[in-house]
């Protein structure tokens, strides 16, 4: 069964403008996925539709083959969990392990497996020995990492990142990015709303572009990066290796390389030729 | 070394805040007049302490023990107030809405408020909030309210909010992390067009790939250390010293340095923007060596 399937969606904010103007899109289990495109095209918008935090105004989201307007927020939380872009929308325990150990509690979980949560959650994201610590007290990549944490501790199917990497440095970056891969490689679905094209090309096989409320591609994220009309129209410029390898191709450069290291690779075997 | 007008120098700065320990140890910098002076370093490392240090926040607000010296404009930042700071040093932040009055109903009114508060007459104040919304683009927006922009409009009006007062000096602290990449293109342009009327400005950014194209000269900071100072390039291409430190230089330096051995290239020929790498890598896949 398709874990996640969006058919025709529309949703409007104010009854006037559509925020989304017919979104159909399919998610299996296992795929890594960025929603990219401008602030205001409908990113953050769908994927609150995914756990049933935005309802559709027209058609329907189902997750696991249920519609998102007949399960209850609370029980869909368990599938997909949504991780906001400010972690201060989301905290709100004194300490580091309530904060973690709030999402295992509400779904009525016994003591021990709390405990062994909550636990495995701050050890994943690397905040061991912060357990008392205020949330308030970390600094905000730290932040950042205790409301995945937060999430990680229900074992949902899907997380749902929005802009992980916004106002992180550069370690905070490869931190989340190491991080959303070791959760894929344990089987779960991972959806990351983006502005960041490097950490796209790290982490994302599938790229879902958004401009006003409508999908303009969905595909491999190489082939999104080779639509160059596609992603100048929606300002969007691919990583600086892709650039370069576009500029490169009269020398015999394949255009959709994405990677320093796959750059390296295929110049180095073009010197020694 | 830089030669001609000092716009700022620090002496031996060692500072920590109340209660803790020191954030900066012996900085010694020196920035010319006119020039883009980039801060780069992981979070943590020092960069908005500095920031605050050049426009006299630090001590003066902060309190905290504090060695060595900074002098602004011509101004040693000890014996000023913050207020005589602000006439010849603007520090915008990161988060555009931090900076705004939170009490302006309209574009014009959040930029006409610094000002109030300095005491400029009337027609005065109309000149320059004209000439200050002119040079960040955002005429014509005169009575929109602030809250109502996006991002980087926001910021470009903070940044009008700080040029209204006419500093010599603008300082940013990591202006584009919190835009998108519409925002941090227009405010990296307004970056770019006011260095090029004159303003020296100094930023402290992640942006490396964008910073690689105008900044004349960088600092990389860590632990509250310098690690590096130097013109822009000489900075960027110590690759394995950057990624040390947990910064990544742009991707195309790192690409030099993966390929270095078999290419033959050695980091003064790294190249640190898109179009140096551009005719760099066609000439070495073409066959010829780099001269």
């Amino acid at each position: 069964m398709t874990l996640i399937d969006v058919k025709d969606v529309w949703f409007s904010y104010n009854n006037k403008n559509m925020a989304l103007n017919g979104v159909s899109l399919m998610i299996e289990s296992g795929e890594t996925i960025a929603l990219i495109g401008q602030n205001g095209g409908g990113k953050t918008t769908l994927a609150k539709h995914f756990n049933g935090l935005l309802r559709p105004t027209r058609g329907q989201v189902l997750v696991r083959g249920s519609d998102t307007t007949e399960v209850p927020a609370n029980k869909l939380a368990l599938t997909v969990g949504y991780v906001f872009q400010n972690p201060s929308h989301q905290i709100f325990s004194s300490k580091v392990w309530d904060e973690v150990a709030f999402g295992p509690k509400n779904a009525g979980l016994k003591p021990e497996e709390i405990e062994e949560r909550t636990e495995a959650a701050i050890a994943a994201v690397g905040l061991k020995g912060f357990e008392q610590t205020h949330p308030y007290d970390l600094d905000y990549g730290k932040m950042k990492l205790l409301t995945i944490a937060s999430i990680i501790s229900i074992r949902p199917e899907v997380y749902c990142l929005d802009e992980p990497t916004t106002g992180q440095d550069h370690q905070g970056r490869r931190r989340v990015a190491e991080l959303m891969r070791s959760l894929n490689n344990a089987g779960a679905t991972v959806i990351a709303i983006t502005h960041d094209m490097r950490f796209v090309a790290e982490v994302a096989e599938r790229v879902i572009l958004l401009a006003g409320g409508k999908i303009v591609a969905d595909g491999e994220t190489r082939q999104i990066f080779e639509k160059t009309n596609i992603l100048e129209g929606a300002q969007i410029r691919p990583p600086q290796i892709t650039q370069l390898a576009r500029a490169l191709t009269d020398c015999g450069v394949p255009p959709n390389l994405m990677t320093v290291r796959e750059m390296a690779t295929s110049i180095s075997t073009m010197i020694r030729r | 070394m830089p030669t001609g007008d000092v716009a700022v120098a620090v002496e031996g700065l060692t500072y920590s805040y109340p209660g803790h320990l020191p954030v900066l140890h012996e900085i010694n910098l020196r920035v010319t007049k006119g020039e883009m002076f980039g801060i780069i370093g992981p979070n943590g490392a020092g960069k908005s302490t500095l920031c605050k240090a050049l426009n006299g926040l630090v001590p003066h607000f902060y309190g905290g023990t504090y060695g060595g010296s900074v002098t602004v404009a011509g101004l040693d930042t000890m014996r000023q107030t913050v207020a005589e700071l602000s006439l010849k040093v603007g520090l915008v932040f990161q988060e555009p809405t931090n900076q705004f009055s939170g009490v302006s109903a309209r574009v014009d009114e959040e930029v006409a408020f610094g000002m109030s508060m300095m005491g400029f007459q009337r027609d005065e104040m109309l000149d320059r909030i004209r000439e200050s919304l002119k040079q960040v683009g955002l005429e014509g927006l005169e009575d929109r309210s602030p809250f109502e922009l996006s991002g980087g409009q926001q910021q470009r009006l903070a940044i009008a909010t700080i040029l209204a007062v006419r500093p010599e000096i603008i300082v940013m602290d990591e202006p584009t992390a919190q835009l998108d990449p519409v925002g941090k293109t227009e405010v990296l342009e307004t970056m770019r067009a006011l260095n090029r009327e004159g303003y020296t400005i100094i930023v402290a950014e992640h942006e490396i790939e964008e910073l690689a194209t105008f900044a004349d000269r960088i600092i990389a900071l860590n632990e509250g250390r310098i690690v590096s100072v130097g013109s822009t390039r000489d900075v960027l291409t110590e690759v394995d010293e950057l990624k040390k430190i947990g910064v990544d230089p742009p991707s195309v330096t790192e690409l030099s340095h993966l390929i270095s051995e078999g290419a033959k290239l050695s980091s003064d020929q790294y190249p640190i923007t898109l179009d140096g790498a551009i005719g760099l890598y066609r000439k070495l896949v073409r066959g010829g060596r780099v001269q």
